[in-house]
């Protein structure tokens, strides 16, 4: 049944990023720009976390997620170390996405040739 | 184009621009939610599918599984990236496999494979984050923003 979910979500997603190409005529960048501010914001009111209950991987996987465990990390840390721990856990939680991107960029680099 | 910025063209230019707005080719904006939809969709589906292993086998929770789904992710977008896969889905995808954190993978991975002519320090090192960045950019900046507003406010004001 998550399954089903995950996709419904996740595909409703990507449709409001098709939308925000297609219709607002937005380049990619100010498209995945503003549903990453979007996630932090619903993070912020504390809308993302039932999401991700409700769709697992469908509300975890597109880019949205990434703004929320931004925020995440953040609060995590303030509540121990106050307004210090906004800048100290920033990147927490969402360390895994930026270091594998990092990680994988350097081996594809090394292991590929440039097509085209 | 903005009223503004259409002030100062000469009258050629603005009926150049009328005639190019009327001859610029439709997006069929339904059906490429659609394919954005399916795209996307199975890539949520998949990913739903790699956090299910990884809860069923390794102990992490619904909260914190997110996390190794997203490298396994970016992983299978390197080798799909490199042998030029993902380039062909794009297309047909859109959004479909923009949105997904694979989309983010690839903007950082193709970047770096596309400037290592350049160099490793200079061509991959300092080309890697060019489309990703403003995404890393504005995420950090927002969450900061309302991470501080949070805190203030449960430490002042009794949140």
């Amino acid at each position: 049944m998550v399954f089903l979910w995950a996709f419904i979500v996740g595909g409703l997603i990507c449709v409001i990023g098709q939308i925000m190409f297609d219709v607002f005529k937005l380049t990619p960048g100010h498209t995945l720009s503003t549903l990453v501010v979007a996630g932090a914001v619903l993070d912020g009111f504390g809308l993302y976390e039932p999401l991700i209950d409700f769709a697992g991987a469908g509300a975890t996987v597109p880019i949205t997620s990434f703004g929320n465990s931004l925020v995440h990390g953040a609060m995590a840390e303030a509540e121990k170390h106050g307004v210090i721990g906004v800048v100290t856990g920033m990147f927490e939680v969402t360390s895994s996405g930026i270091s594998a991107a990092i990680i994988f960029g350097m081996i594809g680099a090394i292991f590929f040739k440039p097509k085209g | 184009m903005s009223n503004k910025k259409k002030k100062n063209l000469t009258p050629t230019q603005q009926q150049y621009q009328d005639f190019a707005n009327k001859r610029e080719v439709k997006r069929p904006v339904f059906k490429n939610c659609i394919k954005a939809f399916l795209v996307g969709g199975t890539i949520c589906a998949i990913g739903q599918g790699i956090s299910t292993f990884y809860m069923y086998f390794f102990d992490f929770t619904e909260q914190t599984v997110g996390n190794p789904t997203v490298a396994t992710l970016i992983f299978i977008t390197m080798l799909l990236t490199g042998f030029g896969v993902y380039d062909r889905m794009a297309q047909f995808a859109g959004a479909g496999t923009a949105v997904p954190v694979t989309g983010f993978g690839n903007a950082v991975i193709s970047a770096a494979i596309e400037h290592r002519t350049e160099g490793f320090v200079l061509g991959v090192g300092g080309n890697m984050f060019k489309l990703a960045g403003s995404v890393i950019l504005f995420g950090v900046f927002s969450a900061f923003i309302i991470a501080l507003v949070k805190t203030i406010l449960i430490e002042w004001g009794g949140l």
